[in-house]
Formats: C-alpha cells, structure tokens, sequence
C-alpha cells in the first residue's frame, strides 16, 4: 500500500513519519511514536478514551486520520506535565480519587483541559456536560467533577494563570 | 470479635481508617501505565478474528486462499486446525465446555470461526475481511422459555445421550413445602413475574493477551487482562499439557473488569496457539464491538416470584422460580456448588421463616451468559427480586414501603442470623442503615411532596432498597472453581532496612490494592504506607490465589495480609526479646514497637527489629522476616446498606430524572474510606445504568441489538445522579479486622431503588411492575395506556 510522509509537532517535538492514508492518528500515536497514554475503549467516537489536542483543540484521536494532523502540532497526557511539577488537572485527579482503573483518566484529563480553556470557572451542571463525550466505567464521575473543579479553582486565579496554563497545554 | 476501628496509626504511617491517596496513580495521570494493548515485544504477530454473521448455522466452508495473499497475513487458523490438536473446545469455569473455534456449527452472532495472524493491526484486519466463510443458517433459539419446548432444535447435540434437550441444570434451595404451606396459609399473596435483562460490563479497556512461547526455554508468558492470573495458569497446563512452572501469566494494569476479566476468551487461546506455531510473540486486542457482542454477559434472569403475608404486612413465605439464560455454553464463574450463584441470598434482609428458591439453566443462541457485571454471583438479581416483591406488598397492603421493611427486617440482636435457605449472616444493623438514609433524604417531607404534587397530577416517586450483599467466597467446604479452594493469599517480605515487599493473590483492576493492602499491613506492624511495595498479577512470584472479582479482595486475600503480618509481628516479638533481652511474654505492642511492659523506655521499634533479623537474630532462631498465610475463611461476610431514591416522571416523554439518591452502606471496619466512597459511586453508576439505560437484546434471528456504544448505552456525566453517600459501621466478627467487602454492594442495591421508585409514581395508574431499564420508551407507553398525557 502507498504510504505517505507526514509531520507532526507532538508534545513540542517535531515527528515525521511515513503512514498509509488509512492509519487512524491514535495508531500513530500509539504504534508509531510509542506514545501509549492515549487510550482506546471503543470504536464508534464514544468512550473519548482518545482524547488529544490538535492544534489546541480537543479531538478525539480514534475518529481522524494520521494524514489529518499532517503539519499540525499534537498534545497528548505524556505532555502535560513540566518534568516532575504535574499539570493542575493531573494533581487534582489524584488528589480527589478522580480515577480508579486508570484507562479513561489521560482522555479525561486532555478533555476537562480542553474545558477549562473554554470556560475557566464551569458550574458542576457545566463540568458534567463538557465531558459527555468521555466515558468512565468506575468512578461514577463525581470526583471525576471534584478534580475538574479543584484545577479549575487553581487555574482560576488570574486570567494570565490560566492562558499559561493553556499555553502549556499546547506546548 | 472485631470492634469497630478506631484509628490508630498517624497519617504519616497511614494505617486502616485514613483516605491515603493512592500509591497507583501517578503512573496513570502522566498516562504511563502498562495496559495491554501497549505492550510491543520483538517480532510480535497480530492476530484478529473472523466472526459469524449467523446466530445459529453450519460451516459448510472455510477458504482463506485469498486472505493468505494479503501481504503481511502469516497464518490463518480454523477449527479444522485445532482440532487436530485437540484444542478446538475448552472447558470452562462452570464445568461446561466452550468452542475455541468451530468444526461445523456457529451458536451465536459474532462468534469467532477463524484467526488471522498477520505483521500488523492493519494487515490481520485486511486478512479477517479476505476469509470466505460459507454458511446454512439454521433455526435460531432465542426465547430460554420456547428453547425448553420439546420441539425446540437440541442446541447441544454434544452432550450426553440422555441430555439432548436444552436444559443445563436444575438448582434449588430451601424448603418447598414449608414455602408452599407458608404460601398457602398466607392471608395476603402477591406473585409476580420479574426480568432482569442482559446486560454487559462493558469496562472501558476491552479484553487483550499477548502470548509469548519460547521454544528454546520451553516458557509460555502469556500478558492478559485477567482478574484470576493463577486460575488462567492452572486451566492452561491442564488444557494445553505444558508444564505449569513453564507457564507464566502476567497481567499488568486492567483497565477495568467487572468480571468480564474472568473467563477464559477463546482469542486468548488462539493466541497462545498461534505464538506455539509461529514462534513468536502474538498480540490480540479485542474490538469494542467484539467486547459487547461476543464476550460474556451478566443477569438474563427470568424470574417469578410469590410471596406470602399477614395482612398487617408480617413476611411469611417466599418461593422464587427462575429461567436462566445462559446463552449456548454455561461459561458462569459461580463456584462449582452453586451454578446459580449465591441466588439464594433472596430472603434478604428479611426475617423469613419459609422460603424455597429454584433456578434452571437453558442454553440459547446467544453469547455465554451468567458471567458478571460487577456481581456474577446472582446477588443482584436476588436483591431486585425480593426488593421489588416487599415494595409491591407494602403498596397493596397500603403500608409505607420504609415501615414494611422495618416491621419485617432480621433485628441486630438475631445476629449471626441462619436464614432458610442456610446462609449465616455474620452481622448487620439493617433498622439502623435505612433510619440513617430516611434521615438524611428527609423521607417523611417527601411523601408529602409526593402528595401534593399527585394531587396536581405530578409524576413524583420515592424507591427504597434495603440490601443484604453476600461477599467473600469463601469457605473451602462449600466453595470452588473448577476444584480449586476459593482461599487467597498474601506473602510479606521485610526487608533488612525496614522496608516491605508484600505479594498478592487477587488482582486490581482499579479498586486500589496497592495501597488498600499496604495500609492493612501498616495496621498491623507500624510501617509506614510509603515503605510499603504491593505486587499483584505475575504468577511466578505472587502466592497462589483465586483472584479479584465477587467482592472478595478484601474478606479473602486482605484477611490474608492482615494474618501473614501477624505472624512477622509475632517474629518481631522474639526478635525484640533477644535485642532487649527480655521475656517474649513481657513484651507489648503499641505503635510499630515492642515495648517491655512498664518500662516504655526499652522498646524496639519494628525497623529495628526488622534489620537484626538480618544482622543479629538469636543462634537457633530462622533468620529474616517473612510471613506468607493462605486464608481460608471461616463463613463469608455480609455488607448490606438502605437506599433511597427520588425520582420525577415528565408526562410528555416518559424520562425518569433520578432527583436524588442516599445510599447508606455498611461493610464493616473501612480500610480506606475516600477509595470505598469511590466504590460505592462507581457502584451506584453500574446500578443506574441497566435501570435506566443499559440492556443488550436480541431480535428473533439473534441479531445483537446493541453491539455498539451508539445503541448499548453507558452513562455518561451528564445522567449520571451527584450520589449522596451515608456509613454506618457494623464490623464483620469473623474477619481478622472486621471488613466486609464493598466494591459491588452498590450496584447490587442500587436497581431495586430506582425501579421501586418510578412504579410507586405510577402505583396509583394500576402499575404493579415494570421490568427494568426504564427507559422513556416504556414508561411514555405505559403513560399512554393508563391515559396520561402531558
């Protein structure tokens, strides 16, 4: 099969690879680069287990193709933290017990970034609707919500705290 | 007898009692945890199934010439293949036996017929779409009640000459004749026919192995999503005559289980039979669709219940009659003596003195059945059925369904309680548990909501569940799977500079053993949780165990831990004795020392001890510090809890909103309270969900109905109820540290609530019962049929 070269920023790294136009971007990540934290749990754009940003926007990894992030830059959980500091979200997960088996927590984290970038101070009714499209079979979402909230009351403070955050997000 | 705790460690040793923040998550926030599909070794294959369209057919033929062209396809492997072998059926827990692949018949939709095994993902994909595969559909069974007739097709002509009928078991508990006089004197009787559907776990991470043979070493490595890795080992030596000590399974991180990690999958067998062909390393990750469409199912309960009383509303009898669908092969993990599971834990919370319970097991063209979804023990489907019957007396009787349950529920001081279908109840406080949650919701303020709002034609509902769990299993008398004694296991090594290794035989798949068990063993011996390792889920160095599914970590392998840490503790006491030189018998433990009684002063503290086990241990005594205790429980334990849930019907779509939940549950001494809570939310979800959302039907050809998350549908944030959560604290008097077991209780407890709550806003319409899920489809026909409009 014809393959095609690509280039990807991913996690402020520059990737290239040669693909087949088929290859959906979360093999990419995952086969190719050895990024393994992105996760998937279906196959009809459901679970959000895939959750990544593209360009800074949430998408789900699982439902576009490697070829797509061609010359576009990729965040994935591998790049949310700064070496040991953890990201607020990923600090707020633990803190909270937002997670239990693990499987759906880098999506859902990726997800509720994307949120907080959205809309820096969410009520709850907020919160549970902005991450809909990520599915947990554990927790029951609501210390799922506490961690969103705890990050969000962190991130919060100052409108620059919260574009750096943003920013981190993206580099 | 155990006490309730109180806390005696500080937090920073962080023993029973503190919510430590748990030591697993730092790897899965920064997404570096180990889940099977991200493990690559050197030279891995890919292997993917092809699956049957037909619910029920014969194989007339098999080509895969073409597939074998596709670039990258290795081998493809049929049921003609293992037959050779030997390997085209297995056992399964149950004592049944399952296809790995057919030789000539399918059984149900989706079922694998052949294995593609190819360079890569992709390519074995594009192998599995080149197989031809000829079929002659035959006719399909779906219905367990018609598959009973005696001109239903024989599903399982394999079986015995004298068992050519689709009829597996017939299981049965109790007393009938006490039951059936109970019933026949009885001054009020109800009866009732109540479904509990199909439903499947459906954890986010679906099921994956990659096997490793190792011709030269003679070593299989087989890295699964298992809940039960030393069970997995033994049935691969029986099945595939390799020696067990060459057989190594691995589990790695699960995301998730439910008990759909329990059973053996035939695409972890094709695996291992294509890496022992091939060679090399074999990988196979299911599909989401594959996970729901074929992988194990849980409930499918056709029960029918009656149920005798006073006409003041005193319990007298119960006997329950149950249809269970087990699909074409009885893959159900229930311990050997009890294919039914533990059904018979139906009396409930309740002081019954007649009761007689019996189930029969049909196979049908679907999936294997009877598996799990967060309880596998039939626990759920007793808990709806009596929770249901005791709510649908209290309306007929016209008795608040809270006052029923008080006036008939087993009283504190009856404890231990035999109930008549022969379980001891080890302990429980039920008037205390539901007091607490009428308390908390405010019970009394809503009935008088309730009423006004009906006076103005609102839909408004108030369900209670007041649940008996059954967890721990269990004792080696009663208690096996296929042979195997149901006892778990905990290994503690200490190291010389006081730190801790300690190995077990249950296996997490997010519950958080690997703090929860370090925090038992910083109970017991004064280490601090952060020096403390727990390894799990590698069966060439963790003690041999059951494993993690039924609830039964904590009861079993935790009493374990609590067990092999008393005995380093009693070790450390002739080890402080040398080092203070004193009488061992004038030692006292307080706070991870050794102290000589009345002299605080002349103490050793266990970090010291633990390093003169290595450097100066008295001459005659073994040196080190190592304990390892296989626990064989005594009874199992009995956590139990109230419910409450409010609920509002809109007339004009029928949506049931769950306004509010209160779930007060006890499951003993608490080891962790911030990790139960998190049990008990994930609980309560996977109650909500198959009350409301979830059920996996099939249409009359047994066309899978909902084999996608598009049409079987999980909750999301957006339904899911803010859970309002209550404790009380009843210590089970036979567990070394007084737990119970938690991680299914709630969903165990949770349907009976929202479903005795949408039927008592309906009750005064003359609805008796509604089968759950509740979704807005059936209530909006049912609004309609009793001529509600909005």
């Amino acid at each position: 099969m014809t393959t095609k070269h690509i280039s990807v920023t991913v996690n402020g790294e520059a990737r290239e690879a040669d693909v087949e136009p088929r290859l959906l971007l979360v093999h990419l990540l995952r086969d190719v680069f050895m990024l393994t934290g992105t996760h998937i749990g279906c196959d009809t754009s459901n679970c959000g287990a895939c959750t990544i940003h593209l360009d800074g926007e949430s998408a789900k990894s699982c439902t576009l193709l490697a070829v797509q992030a061609d010359g576009k830059s990729v965040t994935t959980i591998e790049g949310m933290a700064s070496g040991a500091t953890l990201h607020p979200l990923q600090q707020a997960f633990w803190d909270q017990h937002g997670l239990q088996c693990g499987f759906c927590t880098p999506g859902m984290i990726m997800q509720a970034a994307w949120l907080l970038k959205q809309n820096a101070d969410p009520t709850e009714t907020e919160i549970r609707a902005g991450i809909a499209g990520n599915l947990c079979r554990c927790t029951g979402y609501v210390n799922i919500v506490k961690s969103i909230q705890q990050a969000a009351g962190e991130l919060a403070p100052s409108e620059d705290a919260a574009t750096e955050a943003a920013a981190t997000i993206q580099a | 007898m155990a006490t309730e705790m109180q806390r005696q460690t500080t937090p920073e040793v962080g023993g029973m009692g503190h919510s430590v923040k748990r030591k697993e998550d730092p790897r899965f926030i920064r997404g570096a945890g180990q889940f099977i599909d991200d493990l690559v070794l050197p030279g891995m294959l890919w292997l993917d199934i092809v699956r049957s369209p037909y619910a029920h057919a014969t194989i007339k033929s098999i080509d895969a010439s073409e597939a074998l062209k596709v670039p990258g396809v290795a081998a493809v492997i049929t049921g003609a293949d293992l037959e050779k072998a030997g390997l085209h059926w297995m056992p399964t827990l149950a004592g049944d036996k399952q296809m790995v692949l057919p030789t000539h018949t399918v059984m149900y939709q989706s079922q694998e017929v052949a294995a593609v095994v190819a360079t890569s993902r992709y390519a074995a994909a594009d192998g599995v779409a080149a197989v031809m595969v000829d079929y002659e559909p035959l006719e399909v069974v779906v219905d367990p009640h018609k598959a009973l007739l005696p001109d239903a097709p024989v599903l399982r002509p394999d079986r015995a000459a004298d068992k050519q009928n689709n009829h597996i078991w017939h299981w049965e508990s109790g007393d009938r004749a006490a039951a059936d006089a109970g019933l026949a004197a009885a001054e009020h009787r109800i009866s009732e026919d109540i479904y509990i559907p199909r439903i499947h776990v459906a954890s986010i991470e679906t099921c994956g192995c990659v096997a490793d043979w190792d011709a030269i070493r003679g070593q299989m490595t087989l890295h699964m999503t298992s809940q039960a890795p030393h069970v997995i080992r033994t049935v691969l030596a029986l099945v595939s005559g390799l020696p067990e000590q060459n057989i190594r399974v691995k589990t790695h991180d699960i995301g998730g289980g439910f008990g759909g990690k329990v059973p053996v999958y035939p695409g972890y067998v094709l695996a291992v039979v294509a890496s022992l062909t091939t060679g090399k390393p074999v990988k196979w990750i299911e599909d989401r669709s594959e996970n729901l469409q074929a992988d194990s199912f849980a409930r499918d309960y056709h029960i029918h219940a009656e149920m005798g009383a006073t006409n003041a509303g005193k319990i007298t009898s119960l006997k329950v009659s149950t249809i269970a669908d087990h699909g074409y092969t009885d893959a159900a993990a229930d311990p050997s003596k009890f294919p039914a599971g533990l059904f018979n834990v139906i009396t409930g919370s309740y002081d019954f003195p007649n009761a007689f319970v019996e189930v029969d097991g049909v196979y049908t063209n679907k999936p294997p059945g009877g598996v799990a979804y967060r309880c596998s023990f039939r626990v759920t489907e007793a808990v709806h059925a009596i929770e249901r019957m005791v709510d649908i007396l209290a309306h007929d009787l016209d008795i608040d369904p809270a006052k029923i349950r008080m006036d008939n529920f087993i009283q504190p001081e009856q404890m231990p309680y035999k109930t008549p279908t022969g379980w001891e109840y080890d302990s429980g406080d039920y008037p205390r548990a539901l007091k607490l949650a009428m308390d908390m919701i405010g019970y009394d303020d809503l009935r008088k909501e309730q009423a006004e709002k009906r006076a103005r034609g609102e839909l408004m509902g108030i369900g209670i569940s007041s649940f008996t769990e059954i967890v721990g299993a269990g004792p080696s008398h009663d208690f096996d799977i296929i042979g195997l004694k149901m006892f778990d296991s905990c290994e503690i090594r200490v190291h010389p500079t006081g730190k801790v290794l300690a190995r077990i035989g249950v296996q997490t798949q997010g519950q958080g053993h690997e703090t929860t068990f370090a925090q038992i063993i910083a109970e017991e011996l004064g280490f601090p949780v952060a020096d403390i390792k727990i390894e799990y889920g590698d069966t060439d160095t963790a003690p041999y165990g059951l494993g993690t599914y039924a609830s039964r970590s904590t009861p079993v392998a935790g009493a374990a831990t609590a067990m092999a840490a008393r005995k380093i503790k009693e070790k450390a006491r002739h080890l402080a004795a040398h080092l203070l030189e004193a009488n061992p018998d004038d030692l006292v433990w307080t706070n991870g020392k050794w102290s000589v009684k009345g002299s605080p002063d002349r103490s050793k503290t266990i970090q010291e001890i633990a390093f003169a086990a290595y450097t100066n241990h008295p001459q005659g005594m073994e040196p080190g510090l190592e304990a390892v205790d296989y626990y064989d429980p005594p009874n199992l334990t009995f956590p139990f809890g109230s419910y409450i849930c409010v609920v509002d019907i809109d007339k004009g779509t029928g949506q049931v909103t769950v306004r509010r939940f209160v779930a007060v549950d006890d499951c003993g001494n608490i080891i962790n309270p911030m990790i139960v809570d998190g049990q008990i939310h994930g609980g309560l979800t996977m109650g909500f969900a198959p009350s409301l959302l979830e059920s996996m039907t099939y249409d009359e050809n047994g066309n899978n109905l909902a084999g996608t998350f598009m049409d079987y549908l999980l909750p999301t944030a957006v339904e899911t109820p803010a859970w309002e959560l209550g404790k009380t604290t009843t210590p089970s008097p036979h567990h070394p540290i007084g737990a119970k077991g938690v991680g299914e209780s709630a969903t165990v407890g949770a349907p009976p609530a929202i479903a005795n709550a949408v039927v008592d806003a309906l009750w005064h319409l003359g609805v008796r019962n509604i089968d759950i899920p509740l979704t807005p489809q059936k209530i909006w026909a049912i609004l309609r049929e009793k001529g509600v409009t909005a």
